[in-house]
């Protein structure tokens, strides 16, 4: 593709993961020079990179995990600047992955299910047997500890009692050593994004036990995030990046893309992975490592880029992440931290750029999560919008207005 | 003041270990194998951990160094949040730093500054290598492309460099370009191929 000269280029940085596409397919597939800008992808080693290197100015813009703005705004990170996200990006696709011995286990015990309250169960009966034979607590272990994939498999464990690193150690490993740490039995399971469930299985060391949306139906997972000060200071910039990931998602969820989508993936340059543990998560291939293994995958797709609001920055998925943070003693409840969590995530911005391209937008910024067990149609200014199921499997609901009850409530 | 050196690559670790002693540092620990980082940290207990930027194991350090007991001392990242020029020259380096908090500050910029200092160099060493290996490469070409004309035209040397030069600078090309095409025409012909 000819370089047009006298666009704006825009840096960003992404983790190779099935949920970076938007950014791939906005860079490679017209959407971004359709908007009048360059996109540079930069393929980063870890999410620190990430933060890093968008704080200091190296990167525009990142795929970013969505607590990580919040994380940076409460002064978690390691460099004082402000960050937001002004967009998400799909729902995600994160497994919790087991070793071959814990699934067994988890089978005896839990007998023939699937359901995820059941095996929650199961892990807590484990976990309590190995502490009274004295055997070594088992080990999970995420990419990041201000990540979805941490708060999912905490608040999943917790439901049964189980608190992390008291109940169960809690450890972070890069992504691709995943599957060899379960095969030599470092680590008993693992919740992280696709492909690296998928990965696992292929590479015969790991059974996928629950995903995402099993926890959380309609939960965030990564973000659009950046530098505020870049957001205000490259206005078009912003606008013209944000209708092209938002055009890019769109594609992203037509079924007829699904083939080119995996091809993009693949590359050596992206993920470097084979179709077969990129296709689950897109619903193409077959359900890998569970029960279901001979069965294709049910038509509707969990991952989703574009509908139902999924690349909609709620304010109350902003403050459910604040909430898990307090909860899990990542840190101090403060009056307050609540306006600069809620600033973190712009839904003004995403109703001011998607808006306007005839998109429906919802009218609120925060909602009530976990009330919706169905699709619902919403208010939108710009057309018809639906929304849900948005349930948490416990069925617990989170009002993002009463924080601290929520807290006191859940404590573990 | 115990330095840890996280480093893949062999020779960048030994660079930024050469400067370190040099600038009067001698208890530095260096971990090239990453299967066993953690383990090799609690018990070299760093005051300092350099890391290089693109080392995956990024994320696994900074929450061992927020949850772990074993590391006693709280582990600060960059020392100082607000010398932001320090920080970027340091991603800009390719390398980032842990200290432990209550080190003097003044000490751990010196420190800072050579780790960065050391990258650089490394990175520098490793173009000026990339680029002797591209000339050495040209020069090849174009001692290969001056034989196939002395033969194939019954030129001397100098003539068949002459030869060389006038149609680079008709074709508005470098020397090099000149001999690469003709060596790889002569390669497809099967004519003193390479």
């Amino acid at each position: 593709m000819a370089r047009s000269y006298g666009q704006t280029i825009v840096r960003a940085g992404f983790i190779p993961l099935v949920d970076c596409a938007p950014l791939l397919v906005a860079a490679t597939h017209g959407f971004a020079e359709a908007e009048g800008i360059e996109l540079v992808l930069q393929r980063e080693t870890s999410w620190a990179n990430i933060r890093d290197k968008v704080a200091v100015g190296h990167l525009d813009v990142a795929h970013m995990l969505a607590p990580m703005p919040i994380a940076q705004n409460l002064g978690l990170g390691p460099l004082p600047a402000r960050m937001i996200t002004p967009m998400a990006l799909g729902s995600g696709a994160n497994t919790v992955t087991v070793s071959l011995e814990l699934f067994a286990d988890i089978s005896r015990t839990s007998g023939e299910t699937s359901n995820v309250v059941d095996r929650a169960r199961a892990i807590a009966s484990i976990a309590q047997r190995r502490a009274e034979q004295g055997d070594r607590r088992l080990t999970f272990a995420i990419v990041h500890p201000h990540s979805m994939h941490y708060y999912e498999l905490a608040y999943w464990l917790a439901s049964v009692g189980m608190a992390p690193n008291r109940d169960y150690h809690l450890t972070v490993l890069p992504p691709s050593l995943m599957a060899d740490a379960l095969a030599s039995r470092q680590i008993d399971g693992f919740c992280v994004g696709e492909p690296w469930g998928s990965v696992a299985v292929a590479h015969g060391s790991g059974r996928i036990i629950a995903r995402k949306h099993e926890v959380w139906a309609a939960g965030p997972e990564k973000v659009l995030g950046m530098r505020a000060d870049w957001a205000e200071a490259n206005p078009d910039a912003l606008a013209a990046l944000m209708r092209a990931i938002y055009r890019a998602c769109e594609w992203c969820d037509a079924p007829a893309n699904g083939a080119a989508l995996v091809e993009l993936l693949m590359l050596s340059s992206h993920l470097d992975q084979p179709a077969s543990v990129i296709e689950p998560a897109l619903g193409l291939g077959l359900i890998g490592g569970d029960e279901h293994a001979d069965m294709p995958s049910p038509d509707t797709r969990a991952l989703k880029f574009a509908t139902q609001a999924a690349t909609f920055p709620w304010v109350s998925h902003a403050r459910w992440i604040y909430a898990q943070m307090l909860r899990f003693g990542q840190l101090q409840w403060s009056a307050d931290h609540i306006d600069i969590v809620s600033a973190s995530f712009r839904p003004d911005l995403y109703r001011a750029i998607i808006g306007p391209v005839g998109v429906p937008v919802p009218s609120s910024n925060s909602k009530l999560e976990g009330a919706l067990d169905r699709p619902v149609a919403v208010a939108s200014a710009t057309g018809r919008l639906f929304l849900g199921p948005d349930l948490f499997f416990d069925g617990r609901l989170f009002d993002p207005d009463a924080i601290e009850t929520y807290v006191a409530q859940v404590a573990v | 003041m115990r330095i840890v050196i996280i480093d893949v690559n062999q020779l960048r670790a030994q660079v930024l270990e050469d400067g370190l002693r040099e600038a009067g540092l001698s208890d530095i620990y260096i971990i090239h194998d990453m299967t066993s980082v953690m383990r090799q940290l609690v018990e070299a207990d760093p005051d300092v951990v350099f890391i290089d930027l693109e080392n995956p194991n990024r994320d696994m350090l900074e929450h061992m160094f927020q949850v772990s007991r074993a590391i006693q001392r709280p582990v600060a990242m960059f020392v100082d949040r607000t010398d932001t020029a320090t920080i970027e020259a340091a991603i800009d380096a390719g390398v980032s730093a842990y200290v432990v908090d209550g080190l003097k500050k003044e000490r751990v910029k010196a420190i800072l500054d050579t780790a960065i200092a050391r990258h650089n160099a490394f990175q520098r060493m490793r173009t000026e290598l990339a680029t002797a290996k591209t000339e050495l490469a040209a020069r090849k070409l174009v001692a290969q492309a001056k034989s196939l004309l002395m033969e194939s035209r019954g030129l001397s040397e100098p003539e068949a460099y002459a030869l060389l030069r006038t149609t680079a600078m008709n074709q508005s090309r470098t020397i090099v370009q000149v001999a690469e095409s003709l060596v790889t025409t002569a390669g497809l012909l099967g004519k003193g191929g390479a």
